[in-house]
């Protein structure tokens, strides 16, 4: 029988990673994901695997390269302003293709900030982060559960796509305890690794490399990684979808501002009014169709996060002005109210069907 | 230590895009050689840095991934902790080891990583068209310091063997130098004594090798070496500071 256990949400990745076959971990402290870090450096030596605490943020993420350029997994950790040390790291394994895996339990910024839950990291994890066109996959837990089950999904995904996968998370659900069922299964099981730099034994070398120099061989490869973006496009998006059927009002919202966004749309149908719920799990790719068929028969749209409005774009893409789209966040660490929510969610019910 | 004078295993055969009188192609010989000599070709996992050196790979018949400036030996920690009985080594310029990659570099050190550190100094960056390294000696010319390196306002020379040597975890720490034919045979015995090390499972071990760059050290071919061999092995004394974990005072 699976085992329920109650554990904080840095804790449950850590776990996630270790039942998924992460050999290694590299990380460095930074609040509000520290848990995380010390959990790896007590667990990951019972499982006779990799933990160093590296000298930088930049040494980690180097560190992950070497791991996966090696042909096994490897994972490491941060928050905010460490994550963005980390963005020449991830722009060197989408253009080396190799799976990394990434974990951003956010806190408010810009600069130093504060260690408060933000989710004002969106454009960097969405939108590139590092220089060059590539996109990281990015994937939002809102539970404990979820910080647990993505995380080992993270890593099929990485192995499938040779691409790096952020966690991109909050320090509410990083700090937060609730019972979860461990996975108790296999982990995750990848084709072999042909181009992995593991000793040329009964093969010609193998080298790993983003840098290409002659003439079309760069856009060569960046057509590639196109192509094999289209394809997550296609074949991984996920969000879950909550009485969005005959929904006058829908929100989309996703991490702890989905959790927020569930609590007011509750309160609201008690209300009578006909709220739905759209929450993306993973950002990229992001669900623009599952918005876009959602909103067909609403009077408007309300995105709740905690940004000036960030994933706002994204949604506003998704309806391209067919529908009207509002914003409820807060920023600097701020955390959206139940009652605030509900307010806007009345005011757009009151909205006149223009069509 | 038998070396036949042929073209090693370890080296593929194809022409190399460094100029005239560089010392990387001789470099990339001498650890060719090495690890043909030790038999560890089929194991060996190289990490190239970015500098001149970034296109390694095309010229070292063993696998090699690359690195992001300066973080060359991250990357190689990550290979050898996960793969412990391969032959990991980071091969670096000084931009990358001394500059950039100056934390990196300190604390692979200092954990003792048991993976062969080559650190080509030539005093100078090449690939960008020699803006002045960690490296260049006090009064050096350079496309960044025109009128001559002012330790008052640029700092003097990091001399990183002793610098490392200070840290308790380093097996072997040498430097030498490509500064003639007596200078090339001792690159390639602290290259083995280093790479022999590894195999052994002995640790830690950095090889610092003076080397030639005749296009931005701005000398010919000829002069580079005396320039190697004489002024900065003047500023970077040739020797060994560590040996079989213990150090060696001059």
């Amino acid at each position: 029988m699976a085992k329920r256990v109650l554990m904080n949400g840095n804790d449950a990745i850590g776990e996630g990673a270790i039942r998924a076959g992460c050999d290694a971990y590299y990380g460095y402290p930074i609040t509000p994901q520290n848990e995380l870090t010390a959990y790896m450096a007590t667990h990951m030596p019972e499982h006779r695997r990799i933990f160093i605490q590296a000298e930088s943020e930049i040494a980690a993420i180097n560190m992950v390269f070497g791991t996966v350029a090696a042909g096994k997994r490897a994972m490491t950790s941060s928050s905010s302003p460490g994550i963005s040390l980390k963005q020449e790291g991830i722009s060197f394994l989408a253009g080396a293709e190799l799976p990394g895996v990434i974990v951003n339990v956010q806190r408010g910024g810009p600069g130093l900030g504060n260690i408060a839950p933000s989710q004002a990291d969106y454009f960097q994890a969405t939108k590139g982060g590092g220089h060059g066109d590539y996109h990281q996959i990015v994937l939002a837990p809102n539970s404990v559960q979820e910080m647990h089950d993505l995380t080992i999904k993270a890593f099929g995904l990485a192995e499938k796509y040779r691409n790096p996968v952020m966690i991109l998370t909050d320090g509410r659900l990083g700090q937060m305890m609730e019972p979860l069922t461990l996975y108790t299964g296999r982990p995750p099981v990848m084709p072999p690794k042909d181009w992995a730099v593991n000793g040329a034994r009964n093969r010609s070398p193998n080298f790993i490399r983003s840098l290409y120099l002659v003439e079309g061989e760069l856009e060569a490869l960046n057509i590639k990684l196109q192509k094999k973006y289209a394809r997550i496009r296609k074949d991984e998006i996920l969000w879950e979808d909550r009485l969005t059927r005959d929904c006058d009002v829908l929100l989309v919202a996703y991490g702890t501002s989905a959790r927020i966004a569930k609590g007011a749309l509750t309160v609201a149908r008690e209300a009578g009014i006909r709220a739905g719920l759209i929450r993306p799990i993973t950002l990229w790719p992001f669900p623009h169709t599952a918005i876009a068929k959602a909103a067909e028969r609403a009077k408007g749209i309300l995105v709740v996060e905690m940004s000036s409005g960030q994933m706002l774009e994204d949604v506003k893409m998704s309806v391209n002005g067919q529908v009207p789209v509002f914003f409820e966040g807060r920023m600097g660490g701020g955390v959206p109210l139940t009652s605030t929510i509900l307010k806007r969610i009345k005011t757009i019910a009151r909205i006149k069907k223009r069509r | 230590m038998d070396f036949t004078y042929k073209k090693p295993e370890a080296l593929t055969d194809v022409r190399t895009h460094y100029c005239p009188g560089c010392g990387h192609g001789i470099a990339h010989t001498l650890i060719a050689e090495v690890v043909d000599a030790l038999k560890i070709r089929k194991r060996t996992i190289g990490v190239a840095p970015v500098g001149c050196s970034v296109l390694a790979y095309f010229y070292m018949n063993f696998d090699v991934t690359e690195a992001a400036h300066g973080r060359t030996p991250s990357v190689a920690t990550g290979i050898k902790r996960v793969l412990p009985d391969r032959i990991v080594f980071s091969y670096q310029g000084d931009g990358d080891l001394a500059a950039i990659g100056t934390a990196e570099t300190i604390h692979t050190a200092n954990r003792g990583e048991n993976i062969t550190v080559v650190f080509m100094n030539n005093a100078v960056y090449g690939m960008t068209g020699g803006q002045m390294a960690p490296t260049s000696l006090i009064g050096q010319k350079t496309a960044t310091s025109p009128n001559g390196r002012d330790p008052e306002t640029m700092g003097p020379p990091i001399r990183m063997c002793e610098l490392l040597n200070t840290l308790d975890r380093p097996y072997h720490i040498e430097r030498v130098a490509i500064d003639g034919p007596d200078g090339v045979r001792k690159v390639r015995k602290a290259l083995f004594t280093a790479f022999k090390a590894q195999v052994e499972g002995k640790g830690y071990s950095f090889i610092e090798v003076l080397s030639p760059c005749p296009v931005y050290q701005r000398l010919s071919p000829v002069d580079a070496l005396r320039f190697v061999g004489k002024e900065m092995a003047a500023y970077f004394p040739v020797r060994v500071f560590r040996k079989e974990g213990t150090i060696i005072n001059a």
